[in-house]
């Protein structure tokens, strides 16, 4: 959290609710009304959210949403590397999940790592006679072609829901026949208003199939932690690891990025979990506090000032021992962050950025985007609740516009307005910037870059933020109108 | 070509009076197909003598699409000359059997079964209307005439004012309307007329009243229609003049369904049903 309230010189509260009160004014009366409350200039000063959200989309409105089953299957369960995970139902929801978000993976596909597609491709028969035969079928054929696969997770697709099948019957009793979990996910994507509910449900079948079922072959340390909800985009993981590790502490398991079940069902022995992204992973942290007494920290590992920040805060949870590594890394780290920023910072000071990613990087990337001199103008969620907008308003500049759930029309109405030099989103939304001559960056799969988290990250960071903001192909298009 | 759903109160006689009436247009010359929507499958065995009839479902899960089927591994020709095809679909409590019948009819479409020289098409649909499945015989551009089989039964009664409200749904966004009450007697008293009142109340008519006869039970046992069975029988002639009466038939109306208090008021009225001692609602029994 910054120590003082920043401002952007031409943004103030009502400028920013100008541009909202504009944007809204396209809409029907009932639409204006359900969407107004989703917009607001920020109030840095409140430390709260300003904001409406985790609300059902408004019909008609282009909302770059996904489902339950995208957030069960594209966020908790995919990264796990040594399972087997089956999107259940007809074939589409697995082919377009395939490959999930860039989620790395070590290990030797199909021997010791599972990074492929699974799904049993459900046709009309599989509808008119329930699936579960084929389930238990699948599910066979899956541990006799992969015998090393740790477990199997079955991820609901909508029809499965609608007709009913007991997967969970299915899964139970196989699991028996072949001794090994098979971990039922009811994450139809019809549930819930976004990804979110998938997170919870997911968080939830951990809750109730994995954790405790294992234990650690080494002896416990007071210096054993988790790195809960870093999911390896691009080798995230890779980097905060090392990190960590550097410090002094034992990563003994991820969630899940690049991550083994076994580790993850002995989590409830460690000391302390360090969570990155709260969103998503915040329900098994308080699971884990409650039930385990493990406490568990939030920290940021994007840019410079809030590893620091972070380091700091994780240290003070130990020991001295800790304290002094975390300070021997500051002090090895910086002065090469500082060389990154002297480089950059040039080119990128003053420059506005505008984000808008799924429920915990807009706020966490903020700072790195100022480490390197740039100003976010603008930021918002596709499926972030009340907590995640309470942690947001104290990281943006005051009075700049937060969004909920904007729909297509309202992000693009408000760069015209705001004139950012980059624009941070999804692929939904690259290709609409970009052809308004906008520089853009994928920020859930790093635009096919990474690591970004941590020391190693922040250079590729910045490079790739130059080399989008400052690429002369912006110069050479020429629009024929 | 007209097509013709048959709706009413499970275990009524719907199959039994469908293929009774259909064996009488047949007997009148009209060349008629049955499309059975009911995963029991048993909309035609007295049509085809048969025990059960392959069904559109079972052999899209034998040859693993529906796409692998051909009209002719499906349709059998019975009596008549009739055709009949039945949608099959899973036991109770798997899967979705209304997914069945819309595959089943979407089979039926894409390879040409409603020839033109079709006089009738007949949809025998399970008797609760529970999804949209089971809805799909009366969408746009299917049946437009519907019959619902009742008796003087309570239970026949309300299932009858049920599907009456569900027809209601369908007439006002399209071209379905009800046809008429089919009263296939259960010998209860006063069962004509309160079925002739319940039929006018619904704006529409009690089309015929099929009298109870053990000789529609003698020509299942044969897997037989009574018309094919015993064509001299009073039963026969019974089929042949509610098909007959059908053939002829101009009244189709869009239903008004009735309240639930003005239907209790009707059944109170032919003595069917008390009138409710609000007194004794919720009392246990006193010890004795």
């Amino acid at each position: 959290m910054s120590d003082k309230i920043r401002t952007i010189e031409g943004i103030t509260k009502e400028s920013t609710q100008a541009m909202i009160d504009d944007a809204l004014a396209v809409y029907p009366e009932k639409a204006r009304k359900k969407r107004a409350p989703h917009l607001a200039p920020n109030d840095a000063a409140s430390g709260c959210s300003g904001v409406k959200s985790n609300k059902k989309t408004v019909p008609g409105v282009m909302s770059a949403r996904g489902c339950a089953y995208a957030g069960a299957k594209g966020v908790v369960w995919g990264p796990i590397r040594d399972m087997v995970h089956v999107s259940h139902g007809p074939v589409g929801c697995g082919w377009y999940s395939w490959g999930t978000r860039r989620n790395l993976m070590s290990g030797i596909n199909g021997v010791t790592q599972f990074g492929m597609q699974f799904t049993s491709d459900f046709q009309e028969k599989d509808i008119v006679y329930g699936g579960d035969k084929k389930l238990d079928t699948l599910l066979h054929e899956a541990h006799e072609l992969f015998p090393l696969a740790k477990g199997i997770s079955v991820l609901s697709e909508c029809p499965v829901g609608l007709i009913g099948d007991d997967i969970n019957s299915v899964t139970k009793r196989v699991s028996k026949e072949m001794d090994i979990p098979i971990i039922p996910c009811n994450c139809e994507g019809f549930r819930g208003v976004s990804q979110s509910l998938g997170h919870h449900i997911s968080n939830d079948s951990i809750r109730d199939y994995i954790i405790e079922t294992r234990e650690f072959a080494e002896p416990s340390t007071p210096y054993d932690i988790a790195l809960i909800g870093d999911y390896n985009i691009g080798g995230d993981v890779w980097s905060a690891k090392a990190l960590l590790e550097e410090i002094g502490l034992n990563v003994k398991s991820v969630w899940t990025g690049d991550g083994e079940l076994e580790k993850i069902a002995a989590t409830h022995t460690v000391k302390l979990n360090l969570i990155h992204c709260y969103r998503s992973m915040n329900y098994m942290c308080k699971v884990m506090e409650e039930k385990y007494g493990i406490p568990w920290l939030e920290f940021n590992f994007f840019g410079p000032t809030k590893i620091r920040e972070s380091l700091r805060a994780i240290a003070e949870r130990f020991d001295d021992v800790i304290k002094e590594k975390v300070e021997l890394a500051i002090a090895k780290y910086e002065p090469i962050m500082q060389a990154i920023i002297d480089e950059y910072k040039p080119r990128l000071d003053k420059k506005k950025v505008m984000l808008l990613v799924g429920g915990l990087r807009p706020r966490h990337t903020i700072g790195a985007y100022e480490d390197l001199g740039m100003d976010c103008v603008g930021a918002g969620y596709e499926f972030a609740h009340g907590d995640d907008y309470d942690r947001t308003a104290p990281e943006m500049p005051d009075a700049t516009v937060v969004y909920d759930d904007p729909s297509e029309y309202e992000f693009e109405k408000f760069a015209h307005a705001l004139k950012p030099d980059l624009i941070g989103s999804g692929i939904k939304e690259k290709y609409v910037f970009q052809k308004m001559g906008i520089p853009f960056r994928q920020m859930h799969s790093w635009d096919y870059s990474g690591p970004y988290h941590g020391y190693q990250g922040f250079e590729i960071f910045a490079r790739d933020v130059d080399m989008a903001v400052n690429s002369p192909t912006w110069k050479l298009v020429k629009a024929p109108f | 070509m007209r097509q013709i759903a048959i709706y009413g109160k499970g275990g009524i006689g719907k199959s039994t009076t469908t293929q009774n009436t259909v064996a009488g247009l047949a007997y009148l010359g009209k060349k008629v197909m049955i499309v059975g929507c009911d995963p029991k499958a048993d909309s035609t065995r007295l049509i085809l003598h048969a025990k059960v009839q392959n069904t559109v479902m079972d052999l899209v899960r034998e040859k693993g699409t529906v796409e692998d089927l051909e009209l002719e591994d499906v349709m059998k020709i019975g009596y008549g000359n009739t055709k009949c095809v039945e949608s099959g679909g899973p036991e109770p409590g798997v899967g979705c059997a209304g997914r069945g019948v819309i595959t089943a009819i979407n089979f039926l479409e894409e390879n040409g079964a409603y020839t033109p020289d079709l006089d009738f098409v007949f949809y025998d649909v399970l008797g609760d209307v529970v999804c949209g499945g089971f809805a799909m015989p009366i969408r746009e551009g299917k049946a437009e005439e519907i019959y619902i089989v009742c008796s003087g039964e309570m239970m026949a009664m309300y299932a009858a004012n049920n599907i009456a409200k569900g027809i209601l749904k369908y007439a006002s966004s399209g071209k379905v309307r009800l046809a008429g009450l089919i009263c296939n007697a259960r010998k209860t008293d006063k069962e004509f007329e309160l079925v002739t009142a319940l039929a006018a109340k619904l704006g529409t008519q009690m089309i015929h009243f099929v009298p109870r006869d053990n000789q529609v039970q003698r020509a299942e046992m044969r897997r037989m229609t009574v018309i094919e069975y015993s064509p001299e029988h009073p039963q026969a002639q019974e089929y042949r003049t509610l098909a007959e009466k059908i053939l002829n038939n101009k009244m189709l109306v869009i239903p008004t369904p009735l309240e639930m208090e003005e239907l209790e008021n009707l059944l109170m009225e032919f003595g069917i049903m008390e009138a409710e001692d609000e007194s004794v609602v919720g009392v246990v029994e006193v010890a004795a």
